[in-house]
């Protein structure tokens, strides 16, 4: 338990880093949306909102600190230690900080049929980075995941909302140089 | 040409858009089933035949009939859009193309089942459908599909779409509805089934997405000409998505009347192997299924030559057959290490094992790290009955059909190709670098090149 508490309170200190918000609370845009998701389900019911709601705070904060789930808990009136539970069991929720661009290469039979190995290590030699790591400038992570069911169009990666398919060394090469002009867009 | 019902207006331009899906007679199969009652239309669909798509092949009619109705508790429909089955993607298609294929499946299936909420639980990784599932609601809501009093039949229905994110396991129908309760996604012991004590502590019904699409063909030809299409009591058309090493992957529709080998070679489906290559094994249905090598794929050990479909595929048990199971058709060319595909396979499940029950989350764990060893050049003769052994201890003994799914790739890998793993074992530094080859090729010159 000692050892739990001092990981996330490190993890809190982190956010300072990467994050521009130092305060884990929703705009009054995404608190309507909140409400508008608790009303799909009976009264009282309103912790099967909990993994929609994660998603928003994921959104809106990049990750999730513990003070981030106590802060949801609260939102739903449940108990802290039921937001942790559902945030640790599921692979999308990010429990440290990541890049803003996150790399998640599916490694699979179907994909490694069709040459995810290749792919994976490409990106590793072109970024400097192991698997589950962070580029320095922050920009990078590089996950690998198991199968995204796109299967008939290997290789391929989730790159936030959408999938890159058919991936090629040239392919990854231009989702890089995006990446990096989509970044320079926006400072 | 295969006899098409859920793909046949899929290339009509702005198909996903109602104004052309209605014109295309989109939302008739609606239409009738108000005019029906409800236990007409379940009646419908157990005439049809219709077998769950996500895997399990269980009758669609008989599990709607299942329903506890006790006086003054809400049921719900859910839709089962958790694909995570390595091998399947045509649930996605369905819903990124059709998405008012399967509103309008949705509606007719709540209306039989009394559901006035229901719910799609589509896997977190898709993230951008949600938007094009939520906008088709919104139309069918906007023309008097959904919402109060649809279409005047004094029948109410909301749609409601939820996202996962990232759990295999929440495929298993308890553990989505314990993942749509908020939860870990930690299957229940059965029983009470759902369609006692569902989501929310009521009645529920839970189907794939694929079967709530084929309610509309259903509805539309009634359930005794649907029952037609197919053979045997593999009836109606079910949804193939093909992958591996193959011309042209993709989900295509077949009427379950052609053989494995017309699918696998003509240009109508998969195209053959690229490169001139042949073909070395193939799992039929999705990851979870026994992997077949190339002469029982083609024909059965009777001799007989195999179908695609459910009684033709699992022809043998699993001693000679495999499985139709959701559909993912993963080809695996002479290239291919079954030993170390089986290995992607054997980490797929030990990363996607919710941790319940012993012999599951500690088996899978162990499989991979046999498999590992094997695959590196690592292994011992031993380890080959050990992996054995550890999958005869996982197989019947959890909670849920996880610990079979993990069981049986690697039983049947072991058994058809035993020797692949000796030559491993035997062989521990050529194994990195060559392949063990196509020795199980028993009728090449019989197959199509």
């Amino acid at each position: 338990m000692e050892k739990t508490r001092l990981y996330w309170s490190f993890s809190n200190f982190q956010i300072f880093k990467f994050s521009n918000y130092t305060m884990s609370q929703f705009s009054e845009e995404r608190l309507a949306k909140v409400k508008e998701i608790i009303a799909r389900y009976p009264d009282g019911k309103q912790k099967s909102a909990l993994l929609p709601v994660l998603h928003l705070a994921q959104e809106q904060f990049g990750w999730l600190s513990s003070e981030t789930m106590d802060y949801v808990a609260g939102l739903l009136k449940i108990e802290p230690i039921e937001v942790y539970e559902v945030a640790t069991f599921y692979s999308m929720y990010n429990l440290k900080p990541v890049g803003k661009y996150m790399f998640e290469v599916c490694q699979t039979g179907p994909c490694m049929v069709r040459g995810s190995e290749d792919i994976i290590e490409y990106i590793k030699q072109k970024l400097g980075i192991k698997v589950g790591e962070t580029t320095p400038d922050g920009l990078f992570t590089l996950k690998t995941v198991e199968c995204l069911g796109a299967c008939g169009y290997a290789p391929m990666m989730q790159l936030g909302k959408h999938y890159r398919e058919h991936l090629t060394k040239e392919k990854v090469d231009a989702i890089i140089e995006e990446c990096r002009r989509n970044a320079a867009a926006n400072n | 040409m295969g006899v098409k019902l859920l793909l046949d207006k899929a290339h009509v331009e702005g198909i996903r858009y109602y104004d052309v899906y209605r014109r295309e007679g989109g939302y008739r199969s609606v239409e009738k089933a108000l005019k029906m009652s409800p236990a007409d239309i379940v009646e419908e669909v157990k005439k049809s035949g219709l077998r769950g798509r996500g895997g399990a092949g269980f009758p669609a009619g008989m599990k709607w009939s299942f329903i506890a109705k006790p006086e003054g508790v809400p049921r719900h429909l859910v839709c089962n859009a958790d694909e995570s089955e390595p091998g399947t993607f045509k649930d996605r298609y369905l819903m990124e193309f059709l998405p008012h294929l399967l509103i309008e499946g949705l509606i007719v299936a709540s209306f039989a089942l009394g559901s006035n909420a229901t719910y799609i639980y589509i896997r977190g990784e898709y993230a951008w459908i949600p938007d094009i599932l939520e906008q088709a609601i919104n139309e069918a809501k906007a023309n008097g599909w959904l919402g109060k009093n649809i279409q005047g039949s004094g029948f109410d229905c909301e749609i409601y779409v939820q996202r996962g994110a990232g759990a295999y396991i929440c495929g298993e129908e308890t553990a989505l509805i314990e993942s749509l309760e908020g939860k870990r996604g930690n299957p229940r012991i059965k029983p009470p089934f759902p369609a006692v004590k569902g989501v929310w502590d009521r009645p529920t019904v839970v189907n794939n997405v694929e079967t709530l699409a084929a309610v509309v063909p259903v509805i539309n030809m009634g359930g005794e000409e649907y029952s037609k299409i197919g053979v045997g009591k593999s009836t109606g058309t079910k949804l193939i998505s093909a992958c591996g090493n193959i011309n042209k992957p993709g989900v295509y529709e077949i009427d379950m009347t052609i053989s494995v080998e017309e699918f696998v070679y003509s240009d109508e489906y998969c195209g053959g192997i690229p490169n001139g290559k042949r073909l070395k094994a193939c799992i039929p249905g999705g990851s979870s299924v026994p992997i077949l090598p190339a002469n029982l794929l083609f024909k059965t050990a009777k001799g007989e030559q195999r179908m695609m479909n459910y009684e033709s595929l699992s022809d043998g048990g699993f001693a000679t057959g495999s499985m139709m199971g959701s559909g993912g058709f993963i080809v695996l060319d002479e290239d291919q290490c079954v030993v170390k595909h089986t290995l992607t396979l054997a980490r797929f499940y030990r990363h996607e094992s919710c941790g319940q029950c012993s012999p599951c989350r500690e088996g899978t764990g162990w499989m991979e790290k046999i498999l590992k060893n094997i695959e590196t050049g690592k292994g011992k003769m031993t380890d080959i009955d050990l992996l054995w052994d550890i999958q005869r201890k996982i197989e019947g003994n959890t909670i849920c059909p996880l610990g079979d799914a993990a069981a049986w790739p690697v039983a049947a890998a072991i058994r058809h190709f035993r020797d692949e793993f000796e030559w491993h074992v035997n062989n521990p530094e050529l194994c990195l670098t060559q392949n063990f080859g196509l020795a199980h090729y028993a009728d090449a010159r019989e197959v199509v090149a």
